[in-house]
């Protein structure tokens, strides 16, 4: 705990950079409004209006702040202004996405570490394929799907799916190989069968590499699911809050749904935290 | 299915049947390694390309790879454009005005660990965050053109790069620092000679993620608005026009290009750090 006080320093200085920022950028418009209306203004009245714009090139923090509280608490859930039903949206394409992503991963990493073959063919190409910067087509699979009339969560879904699957897979393969030479041997001369080796020594040493990956998927499952939001038509989800936002020069509404997606990637990084101290806690692995 | 399609399927099972063989017979043959890999990139092609034609599905939902090369080379002026626009201006130049700009934040806190303790986690935890999401308030700010893409990326490469270089400043031991203190070595000397290059395993493995996160946030943020080139708004109206086969054209281009860009900097890697171990030991 003895980093909580240059944490909070660093935040301050952000925060305090943020109002000085919100002061330069914002304090034009004020002084353009000032010399139409033919009055002139003085510095502390300039500052008090960049705080209190409606539509600032940025909004002051306090100003999010209050944009995040009216839409998490100041509308009903139903409402298409509530962050809450957004962030459902979001979330449940994100973790329908995670699971698709992970259950894949596992799979293939399984796969992996028991067949040389599957090893020297699928692993390279595995690689090869994140260098693709694969959320540029993220529209075209929404389309496409669209088109064959596959609507709504299913194909944000595959989007986060194919971003989460890769750290899974890596992380697994790394995890499943970890036991050492030592253990195996041990095993052997127990005479215990490949599955018996499988369950009892490699699964339950690949789990701290599981969630170590865990976290980095669940992270990038949303990234996958607020860009599938991006494309046109989509009319829900924290994607497409900050588009009709940009849209419509919004600019309170963008910075409140990327906090609230910014809070939704902690309280996902969070949950794995927590799910991992149990898990590792009831394994006896806990450090 | 038609007889393509069958045939597809049997070259299918026989390539994974030699793959089989081959990394039984071979398992440390390094040849043997880039051809199995190699056998089953050209089998996932020719399977594609069978299964399309052979089952007939429409080059609206996903065009055969045939019909990519064609709209490739039909359109090589095109992608090129769209290629320097995106990449050469919007991404190389955000890449590397963060990468410079997260190394030397990384050195500047270096001195403080204060600072270093409080811009760990906080750039950890913003590393984690839909950073994509700020592209639509940079197109706002920087205009259409390729100043805002860069902008974004700069963003985007900064915090996985800060948090490696932090990390890898750190990496030295307590035993080659001593050496450094009874040699009587200033500040500036251990950085230089000393902790930048134990740094650069560190380095590296940032600047590796921020190539795929460069290209991802320069193609992303001309979904915001960009000018009438650039391959996020090749891809974005071409999907509108159900040209797919130029939107996979792009695509290939991208992944080009993201290859490219991984492969360059894993090949100044591998000279730049031949010393460490990761690099020895192949």
């Amino acid at each position: 705990m003895r980093s909580i006080l240059p944490i909070l320093t660093v935040l301050t200085a952000i925060v305090a950079l943020w109002y000085g920022a919100a002061v330069m950028l914002n304090k034009q418009w004020t002084y353009d409004q000032a010399a139409r209306a033919g009055v002139t203004v003085t510095f502390s009245q300039v500052l008090a209006d960049t705080m209190t714009q409606e539509r600032p090139v940025l909004p002051a923090p306090h100003q999010v702040a209050k944009g995040l509280w009216d839409g998490f608490a100041g509308q009903k859930i139903t409402s298409k202004k509530s962050l809450v039903l957004h962030s459902w949206i979001t979330f449940s394409a994100t973790m329908a996405g995670f699971a698709l992503g992970t259950l894949a991963g596992i799979v293939l990493a399984v796969g992996i570490v028991h067949s040389r073959a599957m090893d020297m063919s699928v692993m390279p190409w595995a690689i090869a394929s994140q260098t693709i910067p694969i959320l540029a087509i993220a529209p075209m699979v929404i389309v496409v799907l669209a088109s064959l009339g596959i609507k709504g969560l299913i194909p944000k879904a595959i989007i986060a799916a194919y971003l989460s699957f890769f750290p899974v897979l890596v992380g697994m393969v790394k995890g499943l190989r970890a036991p050492d030479g030592m253990q195996l041997d041990l095993l052997r001369t127990y005479n215990a069968s490949g599955s018996q080796a499988f369950w009892k020594l490699r699964l339950p040493s690949s789990m701290p590499y599981l969630f170590a990956s865990l976290k980095v998927g669940v992270a990038a499952a949303l990234v996958g699911t607020i860009v599938a939001e991006l494309p046109a038509g989509a009319s829900q989800g924290l994607g497409a809050r900050l588009l009709s936002g940009s849209y419509y020069g919004q600019t309170i509404q963008i910075w409140s749904a990327l906090f609230a997606a910014a809070i939704l990637a902690a309280v996902l990084v969070l949950i794995v935290g927590v799910i991992e101290r149990v898990v590792l806690k009831r394994m006896g692995m806990a450090k | 299915m038609s007889a393509v399609g069958y045939g597809a399927l049997l070259f299918w099972a026989c390539a994974m049947a030699l793959n089989f063989h081959l990394a039984e017979r071979f398992p440390n043959s390094r040849p043997v390694r880039s051809f199995v890999a190699m056998l089953f990139g050209v089998t996932l092609i020719v399977l594609w390309q069978g299964l399309v034609r052979g089952l007939n599905v429409s080059p609206v939902i996903l065009p055969a790879p045939s019909d990519i090369a064609a709209a490739i080379f039909a359109n090589i002026p095109l992608l090129w454009q769209d290629f320097a626009q995106t990449i050469l201006k919007g991404a190389l130049a955000g890449y590397l005005i963060g990468c410079g700009a997260a190394v030397a934040t990384a050195i500047a806190v270096d001195r403080s660990p204060f600072l270093q303790r409080g811009l760990l986690p906080v750039g950890n935890f913003v590393a984690a965050l839909p950073i994509v999401g700020i592209a639509p308030i940079l197109v706002m700010w920087f205009g259409f053109d390729w100043q805002s893409k860069a902008a974004v990326v700069v963003v985007m490469v900064f915090f996985p790069v800060l948090v490696n270089m932090v990390a890898g400043l750190a990496a030295t031991d307590a035993l080659s620092r001593d050496l450094m203190a009874t040699y009587s070595a200033s500040y500036s000397q251990t950085l230089i000679k000393l902790r930048l290059p134990a740094a650069l395993p560190f380095l590296f493995n940032g600047l590796k993620i921020a190539t795929t996160l460069a290209l991802i946030g320069a193609i992303v943020a001309e979904f915001f608005g960009s000018p009438t080139r650039g391959m996020g708004f090749r891809i974005s109206t071409s999907v509108g026009q159900l040209d797919l086969a130029l939107v996979w054209a792009e695509i290939t281009v991208a992944a080009l290009a993201g290859s490219g860009l991984f492969g360059l900097i894993t090949m100044i890697e591998k000279a730049a750090t031949f010393w460490h171990p990761s690099q020895r030991g192949r």
